[in-house]
């Protein structure tokens, strides 16, 4: 790497950096818990908006995996879910009227928290949405995760994104509160991803999925990216760059071998298309604060008018995540 | 006689007390080296805990950094406290706070009764060990390692290329044969008294302070030096991945664990309390006994090695994205690209789908769309049909498809009016099985209807096309197995390269070919390349056809099916 880049990169993170003090300020505490953080604790970073339904089994599942606090930004909420989190007793929430985009989707509020509260800590940064699965998660904790993966000095583990859909109309089976949305939304594409390296972040760019076959049949390059790094060993100097997806300094990106090798990789299930996506499509679609003029959620309700069905004969069942990896979608690596 | 326990001890101490209690109540007196680097208030509390046990005992501390002289100094302070407290010690065996044991504390005591003498130490000549990692082996002993490899990673690797340049060795004292080996060993009261107490032991000590790694090398050298009997294995199961890091033992490795034949091991995940719980018990609680079978143990961790070092062959995913030509293997599973087959036999994909039970596609990279077997909109792994998605990554789709398929061997059509992004690719993969019938994407020309001035533009584009396709398919860097026919060449005589096809694919349901495909009528085609040329279009692919002979005359008989023995 050059010297010219290096400092380009090192600029950069210095910039996102002090965005993320700069977005601070729209940050208004509402319940701070962050006194009983213990030195070894895995924290958990999450923005949500109007998630209320989804929040008490994504809690449940985190607490579960061995989560020691949970740290919650809450844009603008109108569903009660902002008095939910913030009487929780293992959760520390903020919240924020100002704009989710301008804030570079939310980026900047947890760089500003991971920064304030993360160093030396494990950090695991998902939406309410996500679903981490790991190698032996039936088994073991998260922390026995975290504990190899400081014992094989490694300091960023990478989670695909995997979306799953239920078989036959998104709106055909209500979620309740509380509920496994896994136990809708079952299935997923298992072996239409493409991988792209950039080689400016080193990190790879995955498409693919039911997004990119149903979507954008005919755009693939909008289809959006699958790449995710959320488990993280936070130093105060890190920043993320552009959702999960990558990180500065780049070397964190550097989940992936290149020499034919496989290294340890989790999934995160994504479990957004269920019933409550049709209202949160239009809703996005109004405020446009998503990603490039929310072209995602155009797409999407476009599509979805006619035929909202993901699911196809080739479509897998999922079962546990020794599936997944069987399928090459994570791997195990070298954790025996 | 018993056997007396040496356990050195960094974190998890509340374990390691576990342990050690479970050690002492045996009848094994422990004596237990704590790092210098755990803090005074920590280790206060960690001896008074221990307090009530009186043949378990703490010695002098020293700071044990990885790879360096303080993990002999400890073992060697905690032996001679071990040795000169309890003359009735006949073994003394080191461990880790993180080693947990695995059959009866009594079995051990017996096993060891029986082999007084014997000494149970991993121990081979640095010429003979294959497991070193980071490339030093000899040149442990040979060299001086001033600076830590954890801390100071780079002046370390300087320090060993200004030694490498100047050829700078140091000696062996009295010529001693460095070995090495696992570092947890069981050695004999009368070999570690006599290393202990050695009067050239100073001079040894000083040598191996310098040594890289001495606890790996320095009861494993010496002990050749007074040994009657040296058992050259490690009594403590160990397993070691691909950069000489331990693997961790979990909860969900219990039923291994009872299968090892080995009397300890670790390393132990502290949280594992599954683990302690059904081996830190007495005979009475100890759970019924299983066959031995340390080979499953061996294969399990010795696949994550070969997991993590070379993968598995043809997956592209967000752990393992190999660079060009570094994949083990481009794609999983063998597969062939057939071009010309199907322009030149009317019934080509059916008739080697019956013939092979291969999944026999279309055209995959047509430019109108992919052309599955049976007319298919997806395929396995909900590979889309749509041509903009497959070309979006052309390389990634054949990739994807041969991974999702695996155990099933795929065929397809290609031809030079296809994508060709893929045909580098494609000729670099030894899974490839590629057979080309050159020109015969001219018989589809032939047989059509459109303007002969648009037929010779086209027929000049293919022709091009396919010409830089062969080049490739031909080029020293191809790897795959290339099958080149021009037409002519092929319909002289079409049931040999048919059979020998088939036979690669291996998979042939008839041993000898009873029925061939179809071929098409090609009266007329040696004229219709003629007509070409007089356009001023060469068309030199297809071979020799010349035009007054045409094929029209042999035709007749060859429409005949074939009936081969």
């Amino acid at each position: 790497m050059g010297v010219l880049q290096s400092y380009w990169l090192r600029v950069q993170r210095k910039r996102w950096r002090v965005r993320a003090l700069r977005k601070r300020r729209e940050l208004k505490r509402v319940a701070n818990r962050t006194g009983q953080i213990r030195p070894d604790d895995l924290l958990l970073f999450c923005t949500q908006r109007n998630e209320g339904i989804r929040l008490p089994y994504f809690l449940d599942y985190y607490r579960d995996m061995g989560i020691g606090h949970f740290f919650f930004v809450d844009n603008d909420s109108t569903d009660g879910s902002l008095d939910y989190l913030a009487d929780q007793p293992d959760v520390s929430v903020w919240s924020t009227t100002a704009s989710y985009k301008r804030a570079r989707f939310g980026v900047d509020w947890l760089n500003w928290l991971a920064r304030k509260y993360a160093h030396g800590h494990w950090a695991l940064t998902v939406d309410p949405d996500e679903f981490l699965v790991y190698p032996f998660c039936d088994t073991r904790p998260l922390r026995a995760l975290t504990d190899w993966l400081d014992a094989s000095s490694i300091k960023s583990f990478s989670a695909m994104l995997l979306d799953m859909y239920p078989k036959g109309r998104l709106d055909e089976q209500p979620y309740q509160p509380g509920q496994n949305p896994i136990e809708i939304a079952t299935w997923f594409d298992s072996g239409n991803y493409t991988i792209s390296r950039n080689h400016l972040f080193t990190n790879l760019w995955i498409q693919g999925g039911p997004r990119a076959r149903v979507f954008f049949p005919d755009l693939p390059e909008k289809a959006p990216a699958l790449n995710k790094v959320p488990l993280v060993k936070w130093d105060k100097r890190y920043t993320y760059v552009s959702s999960t997806h990558m990180l500065l300094p780049r070397g964190l990106n550097q989940v992936y071998d290149e020499w034919g090798g496989e290294k340890a990789s989790g999934v995160l299930l994504h479990a957004k298309f269920i019933d409550t996506f049709g209202t949160k499509a239009a809703e996005e679609l109004e405020r446009s604060q998503h990603y490039a003029g929310s072209v995602e959620y155009k797409a999407y309700a476009d599509r979805l008018k006619d035929d909202p069905q993901l699911w196809c004969k080739w479509s897998e069942r999922y079962i546990n995540w020794r599936q997944l990896e069987i399928l090459g979608l994570m791997s195990k690596g070298n954790w025996a | 006689m018993t056997v007396g326990i040496v356990m050195l001890v960094h974190t998890a101490l509340g374990r390691a007390e576990q342990v050690a209690r479970h050690w002492s109540a045996a009848g094994c007196p422990v004596v237990i080296h704590v790092d210098k680097g755990v803090p005074r208030r920590t280790y206060d509390a960690f001896v008074n805990a221990m307090a009530d046990r009186k043949d378990v005992s703490f010695c002098a501390r020293y700071r044990c950094e990885w790879g360096t002289w303080g993990i002999v100094a400890a073992s060697q302070s905690a032996s001679e406290l071990l040795l000169a407290s309890y003359p009735e010690i006949k073994h003394v065996y080191l461990a880790s706070g993180s080693c947990l044991p695995l059959r009866p504390v009594q079995e051990l005591i017996d096993y060891l009764d029986e082999r007084p003498n014997t000494d149970f130490i991993e121990s081979a000549t640095t010429a003979d060990v294959p497991w070193t990692v980071g490339g030093l082996d000899e040149e442990r002993f040979t060299m001086h390692f001033p600076f830590s490899w954890k801390k100071r990673r780079y002046f370390f690797d300087k320090a060993v290329a200004v030694q490498r340049s100047l050829g700078l060795k140091r000696k062996m004292p009295h010529g001693i044969v460095p070995h090495m080996g696992s570092q947890w060993w069981c050695l004999s009261r009368r070999t570690l008294s006599a290393i202990l107490q050695d009067p050239e032991r100073p001079t040894y000590d000083r040598f191996f302070r310098h040594v890289w790694i001495p606890d790996e090398s320095y009861f494993q050298t010496l002990s050749r030096l007074y040994s009657e009997k040296i058992e050259s294995r490690s009594l403590t199961l160990s397993k070691f991945d691909f950069q000489g890091k331990p693997h961790i033992f979990y909860d969900d490795h219990l039923q291994l664990l009872r299968r090892s034949d080995c009397f300890v091991a670790r390393k132990i995940w502290p949280y594992a309390d599954r683990l302690y719980e059904a081996f830190l018990t007495d005979v009475a609680g100890a759970m019924k006994k299983t066959e031995p079978n340390p080979g499953k143990i061996d294969r399990i961790f010795s696949k994550a090695v070969e997991r993590r070092t070379r993968g598995r062959s043809g997956l592209y995913m967000q752990s393992r994205f190999p660079n060009e030509d570094w994949e083990n293997g481009v794609t999983a599973a063998p597969y062939s690209m057939f071009q010309g087959f199907t322009e030149l036999f009317e019934n080509f994909e059916p008739w080697l789908a019956k013939a092979t039970g291969a999944r026999v596609h279309g055209h995959l990279f047509a430019t109108d769309g992919v052309h599955y077997a049976d007319g298919q909109t997806a395929i396995n792994g909900a590979l889309s049909q749509s041509a903009k998605l497959r070309d979006y990554n052309g390389k990634a789709f054949l990739t994807n498809l041969i991974w999702n398929t695996r155990g099933e061997r795929q065929c397809f059509q290609f031809g030079p009016a296809d994508n060709q992004t893929i045909n580098w690719r494609v000729a670099k993969d030894p899974n490839a099985q590629v057979s080309v019938i050159t020109g015969a994407w001219a018989v589809p020309l032939f047989r059509s209807n459109l303007d002969f001035a648009k037929i010779r533009t086209i027929a000049a584009q293919l022709q091009k096309v396919e010409s830089e396709h062969m080049d490739i398919l031909r080029s020293p860097f191809s790897k795959a197995r290339v099958r080149i026919w021009t037409m002519a060449e092929f319909i002289e005589a079409p049931m040999e390269p048919l059979q020998g096809i088939l036979d690669e694919i291996g998979r042939t349901k008839l041993r000898r070919l009873s029925e061939a495909p179809k071929m098409v009528d090609l009266s007329g085609f040696g004229q219709f390349l003629q007509n070409l040329k007089n356009q001023g279009m060469h068309p030199y692919l297809m071979g020799d056809f010349p035009a007054e002979r045409g094929v029209a005359s042999n035709q007749k008989t060859q429409r005949k099916p074939y009936l081969v023995q």
